[in-house]
Order: structure tokens, then C-alpha cells, then sequence
């Protein structure tokens, strides 16, 4: 952290940026709210560390947009810097008014997992110099191994920084194991009728707080169809619990090929829909029948549902007639 | 059904378009009936109803005639969203849902009783405090002398002219100050906004003042008057805001502690300068 | 005091549901919410806090109010009927359990909503107390207490076994149906007895513990001074709303957790076969809950998020005598996506430690 502290106070030091979009300490030992800091204002409150989950690149989309205002430097993780060339892709950033300094990460921790490990009400977490973390609760200090309660889209992270203007170059560290489609298809191996019974399950829980939506940085239309009551398909007072299908299916295929599966929609679902699973299984889809694609990898190249080439495959090969 | 049912605010009365008059090019007047005949509820000056018609939405309005009037309710809309579209194109006979009385109401029984009165209008927000104006007409003896000073862009664009033309500048003790914002080859009366053209007036500042227009008018209004010496605590507005409920419970309207719909929509503009500047 | 001597309380619930319709805190697709038991579920009464508030069984998130056909230019109109089947919802804590006089506060009041109070009427609560807090809680700043909540019946968990005590008329009529239809159906073992000296003292000293505990809580000194209809100017203007909105995603995660949260929308849906008018929770960090054809009278976000803060805190204890719309059950600290919260606000904006 000394070493992004360093390198804020050297860029405003030298007028390269005017702010810092980054994290800020809460009540808790491990809040952290997205914050704007400003040169004139200082770094108090600062914090980079295991519990910097929240992908600080929609805020672009205003804090670039500013008027009146220098530059704004922005703290980046591997995960976020593919979030940015979407944005960037999609013109809904202005790059010229950011700078991206790159930051390391070997995965955030998801604090509900760590309640949950511990079993008891816990009142304070620590990071270590190791991969423990000491958790303080009514009923001691108790030891969890970190890598066991990173949030989903930590365990099967192999991102890397794909764009920045500077960057703290990062430790080595091993990078986790886990597969990344390996639920989705297990999802795939079920009958039908028992995946439609998982998403039913799963999608019923919804109480339609449109966080995912809010904090998706690919859903980043001016007006949401849903939110629009000209649309006629504004759906706040849902009739019945399968209306919430529609909405999680509809915003999925509207994020299909800009989706970089940041899994902030499921780490912000409060109630812990594993709605990640929904846009994995379409990006697995689009490997298969387009050709190995990441969205975000770069800010230039079309997706595979926004461009035409001979080589894509027909409807038909992907779903034909009798549902095969 | 219980009585809390029977009483329920939220459902709506079934009531009857009985006559459709179209006051400018897009405010139009809608008389509404009970099914049998008369008033659906009885109201006083300011007081609002909120009206439906199935699938198309609901809204709040105030009632533009008044509770002396025993026959009918009349509603003065200008079209100005997806309802007010559509009420536009309803014919007379059409069933409409009405809910009400909602809200306070002028003070007519009290504050306002043996003062004279300036009414001060702008557009279609004439339409609440015509409610007043024959409220007073009615009850002429209760009340001092009556200013009413009315504006709109144009010509056209002024609401119930015949009735002010025919009525309102026949009553005994009553000045009508019209004015338009722009001149036409139609209108020979005062040319200017309404602001100024109260200024202009220097109106006794003795009198009570009862205001409704945009909130452009409203502000400079106010400010006019300020200059020309009257107290915030002699001047009533009538407010609006997003409503839902129509009782203070869906908590949208609410300018600080108050709800316009249940503490409001008159208020006196000293009590909206003790609240926040929401609105 | 009584207590159920049965081995399962699955006994007991079926016990219940067998004379009422019961809700529970319920476990599915891994989170807890009150839901309808049958008698297939799994009941998780030791759950602290359940996602949603136990709310929606006076104010359910979605609603019927009423349906309309228009034929030509004429229109009928049917409303619901107002029977409805009395039922129970069982394992409410005390911060959910005072929330329902927040709600009453609203919607009893003149004029009434005649669909929360048939709800209410043919409601029973029971509630758990608590065992172990979570640091997030702080109900006691509220006067709640945790170890002792309220409802028609209370019950309590202490060295595994269920404790049970009717507070209300209705609690003690349905405590005695319940004994007999115990009686009757259950075997012998399973029955709410009455509790021996040694039991109460077992209850008492979960009781000593909980509240021990509650007071190492870190609000448990939140304080709250010049949060009033007095000092309604001096917060709405605070200059640090925008920062403390700065980072709010917009979306309704604290406002649907909430169990104070009261305001709703109405909204009509034709279905094909006419009309039919729903009621829903709504949440003012919405950018449409204020909008209308002439404009919004809460343009950003800053305004939305001090809307919140401002009905709780000030506005709704200056129409209900002091009363705060909080109920101090911490679910906005636990679930805000970025950790804003009333805490946080209570703290910026009120009176700073010396």
C-alpha cells in the first residue's frame, strides 16, 4: 500500500492528476467504500488491501465526464483494467481524463465467508503478512486461511492488467487452480428439469434491488428498459416471483460479448444469487461457436454478437429444429 | 365489508364523464358525475382527486369547481404526459376512477374569511384556484374586495375565458387584471408577464394573496411582492409534487416533515420557508 | 414460562401449521427469508438476521389491491375480499418485532390501509430472542432489547431446548389451542410444559449473556442526540451528503432489506383479461420514484440517498413523536454493495466525540 501511496502523492506532487478514485476505511475493519480523494483533501481514510473487492471502473463513466476537473487517477486490479477497455470501447469513458495506475492483486477476501467460516459473530478482521487472516469474536481470536474465502470470481482468477498508464508491478504469486467453467458445467451435465429447478431456486431469491444491475459496468445505459415506464416492460411490482427470471435472462443476453465476467453481480446480490453463472455460461457459449473471446482484453475489437464474419456459425448448428 | 375496507383511500370511486370542454389548445375541462347523479364526494377550495381509468395510470389533480357547485365536479387537465394524452382523447359518457378528497384545502372557513383577496394565476394554474374564486363569488358577503390577476402566454392559451369575461367581471366588489405574455393581433388588453404586471398593479398590501402558476411565476411573483411590501404570511400556494398514494404513506411528495398530498398541497409561504428547499 | 419438550421442533411447527398457517425463517438456495412452511422445508430459527425482514408479512413486497374491466365506456371495479385465513409468523427477533409498530405508525394511521390491517389482524408474532449478536446490530439504541423482544408470544433458545411465553390475549388463546392440539397429535414427550426454576435460570443467564454481549457491540453507544424535527435545517443542508453519497450505486439493497423501509409504489398491469392494480415496496434511492411529466424534484443521487436518511432519522420522528424509522437490525451494513450506511450517517452528521 506504501507503494500506490508513493506513487498518488508523486502524481499530484507533479500535477499529473487532481484525484484519486480508490478506497476508503469504514467502521469495520474490513469496509471499504469506493472513494474520491483530492489532492487538496489528502489520503486520510486511504486503504488498499485483501478486502478491496469492489471494481472501481463505472465510476468512470461520471468522474471522467467532469468538467472543470484534471485528471482523475484510478486504481485498477487485474479484473477491473478488462471493465475499462469495455468502457472505453463503448465510448462511455474518457480516457483522456483518466490514469490508470495498475495495482496488484492476489485475490480480495468476501467477508460473508469468513463469517460463515468462523461460525460465531466476528467482530474484526486482520490481514497477516502470510496468507492468514486473524478474526476477532466473542469467542477469541480464530485463524482463516485466506484463500479459502476469496470472493467466486477470485477463485478462478487468471487475469491480468490489460491496460494502465503505470503500474505497481505485482509479486508472483500461485494462481488458483479452479476451472472456471467447471460449474457451469456441471450445470450443463443436469436434466433440464433440474437446472430449470436450480435457476428457479436461485432467481426466486431475488427481491429485485437491481444492485447487480447497477454495479454491472456493461450495463450502462442512460435508462434502463426496466426502469422505464414507457417501455411497457418496467417491472417493479412483479406479479409473480418468475418475472425476476426475465429481468436476470434479459440483462444477461444484453451483456453477452460485453460481459467480462467481473462477478461483481454476484459479489454485491444480497442474496447470494450466483447470477455470474447466467453470463459464464453464455461466454462459454460464444467460445465455443465463435472462437475463444475475452471482453475487455482490448478496447478496439468486436465482440463475437457485434460482428459478422463468414466463419460464423449458422443458427441452426447452434440450436436447430426440436431443440437439438 | 369492514369499515376500514369501506373507507380505504387507495380504492377508487366510479364516476362519469359528463361533459368535455376544451379551454385552450391543451387544457381541456372534464365535468365528472357519480353514476347516479350529483357530486361522487363532496371537497372544499384547494382539496385534489386523484383519477384513473384502467391500465392508463394515475394522477393527482385538483378540483377545479367548487364545493357551492352541488351538481357536478369539474377537473381542468392540460396534456402534458402519457395520462393527461390520454384523458385527452376520452369522449363524454367515459367511466373514470376517482379517489378523494385529498389534501388540505384554502383556508376560505377562516384565515381567508373577511379579507380582501388577491388571486394571482399563471397558465393552468388558474385551474386550483378557480376552486376559490367561486367558492368566494358564492359566499360574496364573507369576503372584501377580490383582485384576480391572470395570465397565459397568449390569448388562447387563457382558461375559462367566457366564464371570467361573462361571470367573474360582472361580480360586485371584483377586479379582473388580465394579461398575456405575448401581443397578438387578437388581444387588446395588457401585454407582459405576470410578475410585473402585479407590480404594476401596486395592490394594497393589506390584502391576502392566494397564488398558483409555474414555478418561473411563482418565484419572481413572490419576489415582487416581497419588494412591494407584502409578508410571507399573507401569501397561500398550492403545491406539486410526485404523488402516489394521495395520504402521506407511499412516501414520495414529502417536502421535509410535511407531504404535500396529506399536509399540503396549500401552504402558507412562510411554512414552506421553514422546510427544506426540496421541490 | 413454558417450555417444548419434544426432541424436534419440526414437532411443533407442524403442531402450528396445522392450526394456523405459519412462516418461518426458511433456508433456500443457501439464504434464509421468512417463508411459508409445509412441512418439506428447512427451518432455520437460529439464523440472526434473514436476507429480507420479517415485513412482508403485514407489507408484502408485491400486492394485489384491486382489478378493473373497461367495456365500451364503462368500467367495473372488484376489490379482494378481506377474509383471509389467520395466520402465524413464528421466529421474528425484537428488531423485526418493533418494526411492526413503525409500520403501524404508518399504515394504521388515519386513513387506514384496510390490506395492512386485515393482515395485522389476523396476524400472530412470535419471536425468538436473540442468543449471539452480529457486530453490525445495534438495537439497543433504539430500546430494544434483544434478550426480551416482543410479539403475542416470545420464546427463547437456551442449552438447546425451546422456552415459551404468551405476552398477549391472542398469544395466550393460541398457546392453549396449541397445547391441546399437542395433546392430541403429538406424542406424550412432545408438549409445552411448564418450566421448573431451574429452566428460568437457564433462560436468565442467555439472557445475562446476550445482553453482556450487546453492550461490547461497537454501536452500542451510537449516539443520536440532534437528530430531530429541531435540527431538520441544520442536517438537510450538511455539506456532507455528497460525499457520503458519492459512491451510492442507486440501487434499492438497504431500502428492500429494511424492515422500517414503508413506501410503495402502485402500479396498473393489464393482464389481457383487465387491469389489475399491484402494490410494491419502492425504494427513494430510486431515480424514478420522484419523477413526474414536469420533472424530479430529487435530481441525483445526493438527493435520493438524504431523502433516506432524512425520513428516518428526522422526518418520521418529527410526525411520530420522536420515534425513529430504525430499528437498529444492521442488514444495510451487512448488505449495502458499498458499505454507506445509517451508521456512518449517524456518525458524520451528528455530534462529534470529543
Amino acid at each position: 500500500m506504501q507503494r500506490i501511496i508513493d506513487k498518488i502523492q508523486e502524481l499530484f506532487a507533479n500535477d499529473t492528476v487532481d484525484r484519486v478514485l480508490g478506497w476508503k476505511t469504514g467502521e469495520f475493519s474490513w469496509e471499504r467504500t469506493p472513494h474520491v480523494f483530492t489532492k487538496e483533501g489528502g489520503l486520510d481514510g486511504f486503504v488498499y488491501d485483501d478486502f478491496c473487492g469492489a471494481n472501481l471502473s463505472k465510476y468512470l463513466i461520471d468522474e471522467s465526464a467532469k468538467k472543470d476537473a484534471g485528471k482523475v487517477l484510478v486504481l485498477l486490479k487485474p479484473c477491473d483494467t478488462y471493465s475499462y477497455n469495455q468502457l472505453i470501447k463503448e465510448h462511455r469513458v474518457k480516457p483522456e481524463n483518466i490514469y490508470v495506475l495498475a495495482i496488484p492483486c492476489r485475490g480480495k477476501v468476501n467477508v460473508d465467508a469468513v463469517k460463515a467460516a468462523v461460525g460465531t459473530t466476528v467482530l474484526a478482521v486482520e490481514e497477516t503478512e502470510g496468507d492468514d487472516l486473524k478474526v476477532k469474536t466473542f469467542r477469541g481470536e480464530k485463524i482463516v486461511n485466506r484463500n479459502d474465502v476469496l470472493f467466486e470470481k477470485c477463485q478462478v482468477c487468471q487475469k491480468t492488467h490489460q491496460v494502465y498508464d503505470e503500474i505497481i508491478e505485482a509479486e508472483p504469486y500461485e494462481r488458483p487452480k479452479k476451472d472456471r467453467f467447471a460449474e457451469v458445467e456441471a450445470l450443463e451435465a443436469l436434466s433440464p428439469e433440474e437446472r430449470y429447478e436450480f435457476w428457479r431456486t436461485q432467481l426466486s431469491k431475488c427481491i429485485r434491488c437491481n444492485a447487480c444491475r447497477n454495479v454491472c459496468p456493461a450495463c450502462n445505459c442512460r435508462t434502463c428498459v426496466f426502469d422505464n415506464a414507457k417501455s411497457g416492460v418496467a417491472t417493479k411490482a412483479n406479479t409473480d416471483d418468475f418475472e425476476e427470471n426475465m429481468f436476470h435472462i434479459i440483462r444477461a443476453f444484453h451483456v453477452a460479448g460485453r460481459c467480462t465476467d467481473c462477478g461483481e453481480c454476484s459479489r454485491v446480490c444480497p442474496q447470494n444469487i450466483p447470477l455470474h453463472l447466467l453470463n459464464r455460461k453464455y461466454i462459454k457459449d460464444m467460445n465455443t461457436y465463435y472462437g475463444e473471446y475475452q471482453a475487455g482484453e482490448d478496447a478496439e475489437t468486436r465482440g463475437p454478437l457485434t460482428n459478422f464474419t463468414k466463419e460464423d456459425v449458422e443458427p441452426s448448428i447452434v440450436y436447430g429444429k426440436g431443440g437439438k | 365489508m369492514t369499515d376500514a375496507r369501506q373507507n380505504d383511500m387507495l380504492i377508487p370511486k366510479i364516476g362519469i364523464v359528463t361533459d368535455i370542454r376544451r379551454e385552450t389548445p391543451d387544457v381541456k375541462t372534464f365535468r365528472v358525475n357519480a353514476l347516479t347523479g350529483g357530486k361522487v364526494f363532496e371537497h372544499m377550495p384547494g382539496q385534489c382527486a386523484m383519477l384513473s381509468i384502467p391500465g392508463r395510470g394515475e394522477a393527482m389533480f385538483s378540483i377545479t369547481s367548487s364545493p357551492t357547485n352541488e351538481e357536478y365536479m369539474e377537473f381542468s387537465i392540460k396534456k402534458c404526459g402519457i395520462f393527461t394524452d390520454w384523458l385527452h382523447e376520452i369522449e363524454p359518457g367515459q367511466q373514470i376512477m376517482i379517489r378523494g378528497p385529498l389534501g388540505n384545502h384554502f383556508p376560505v372557513e377562516d384565515k381567508l374569511l373577511g379579507n380582501d383577496l388577491i388571486i394571482i394565476a399563471g397558465g393552468i394554474g388558474l385551474a386550483p384556484v378557480r376552486s376559490v374564486i367561486n367558492y368566494c363569488r358564492a359566499n360574496r358577503a364573507d369576503y372584501g374586495s377580490l383582485d384576480i390577476v391572470y395570465g397565459a402566454r397568449s390569448k388562447k392559451d387563457l382558461v375559462f375565458y367566457q366564464e371570467i369575461v361573462d361571470e367573474w367581471m360582472t361580480t360586485e366588489n371584483t377586479n379582473v387584471y388580465l394579461t398575456t405574455d405575448v401581443a397578438s393581433d387578437d388581444w387588446d388588453g395588457h401585454v407582459g408577464f405576470v410578475p410585473n404586471y402585479v407590480k404594476e398593479l401596486n395592490l394594497s398590501t393589506d390584502k391576502t394573496v392566494v397564488m398558483c402558476g409555474p414555478p418561473v411565476m411563482i418565484k419572481f411573483t413572490l419576489q415582487n411582492l416581497m419588494d412591494l411590501g407584502f409578508k410571507r404570511t399573507q401569501i397561500y400556494t398550492t403545491m406539486e409534487l410526485r404523488m402516489k398514494c394521495g395520504i402521506g404513506k407511499c412516501g414520495r411528495c414529502n417536502i421535509g416533515d410535511k407531504y404535500v398530498c396529506k399536509d399540503g398541497p396549500v401552504f402558507r409561504f412562510d411554512e414552506l420557508d421553514a422546510l427544506p428547499d426540496e421541490y | 414460562m413454558l417450555k417444548f419438550t419434544g426432541n424436534e421442533l419440526t414437532t411443533l411447527y407442524s403442531a402450528i401449521s396445522g392450526l394456523r398457517k405459519l412462516y418461518l425463517p426458511i433456508e433456500k438456495g443457501g439464504e434464509v427469508s421468512y417463508g411459508p412452511y409445509t412441512g418439506t422445508e428447512t427451518v432455520r430459527l437460529d439464523v440472526l438476521k434473514t436476507v429480507k425482514s420479517a415485513k412482508d408479512a403485514f407489507f408484502p413486497q408485491s400486492e394485489f389491491l384491486m382489478k378493473f374491466k373497461a367495456e365500451g365506456k364503462n368500467i367495473t371495479l372488484e376489490t379482494p375480499s378481506e377474509e383471509m385465513e389467520d395466520f402465524v409468523v413464528m421466529g421474528v427477533r425484537a428488531c423485526d418485532a418493533r418494526s411492526f409498530d413503525i409500520l403501524d405508525s404508518v399504515y394504521l394511521a388515519k386513513p387506514v390501509d384496510s390490506y395492512y390491517k386485515t393482515r395485522r389482524d389476523h396476524g400472530l408474532v412470535i419471536t425468538h430472542a436473540c442468543n449471539e449478536p452480529a457486530a453490525t446490530c445495534f438495537c439497543t439504541v433504539f430500546g430494544i432489547d434483544p434478550a426480551k423482544p416482543a410479539g403475542d408470544i416470545s420464546t427463547w433458545t437456551a442449552d438447546g431446548t425451546l422456552y415459551w411465553e404468551a405476552n398477549t390475549e391472542k398469544g395466550k388463546a393460541f398457546t392453549e389451542e396449541l397445547e391441546k392440539a399437542l395433546a392430541e397429535k403429538a406424542a406424550e414427550e412432545a408438549k409445552l410444559a411448564e418450566a421448573t426454576e431451574e429452566d428460568i435460570a437457564k433462560v436468565e443467564a442467555e439472557q445475562a449473556a446476550v445482553t453482556e454481549m450487546v453492550k461490547q457491540l461497537p454501536f452500542a453507544n451510537l449516539d443520536l442526540t440532534g437528530f430531530d424535527a429541531e435540527h431538520m435545517m441544520e442536517k438537510f443542508n450538511d455539506p456532507q451528503w455528497k460525499e457520503l453519497s458519492r459512491a451510492c450505486l442507486g440501487c434499492g439493497t438497504c431500502t428492500y432489506v429494511c424492515p422500517t423501509c414503508q413506501c410503495y409504489d402502485i402500479r396498473d398491469y393489464d393482464t389481457g383479461h383487465g387491469v389489475q392494480r399491484i402494490r410494491c415496496w419502492d425504494s427513494c434511492m430510486y431515480s424514478d420514484f420522484t419523477l413526474m411529466a414536469g420533472g424530479n424534484s430529487r435530481k441525483t443521487q445526493v438527493e435520493r440517498f438524504r431523502q433516506r436518511f432524512m425520513h428516518k432519522l428526522i422526518y418520521h420522528p418529527s410526525n411520530h413523536e420522536g420515534t425513529y424509522s430504525c430499528v437498529g437490525c444492521g442488514r444495510c451494513l451487512d448488505k449495502c454493495p458499498i458499505q454507506m450506511n445509517i451508521v456512518k450517517v449517524i456518525k458524520a452528521l451528528g455530534v462529534k466525540e470529543s
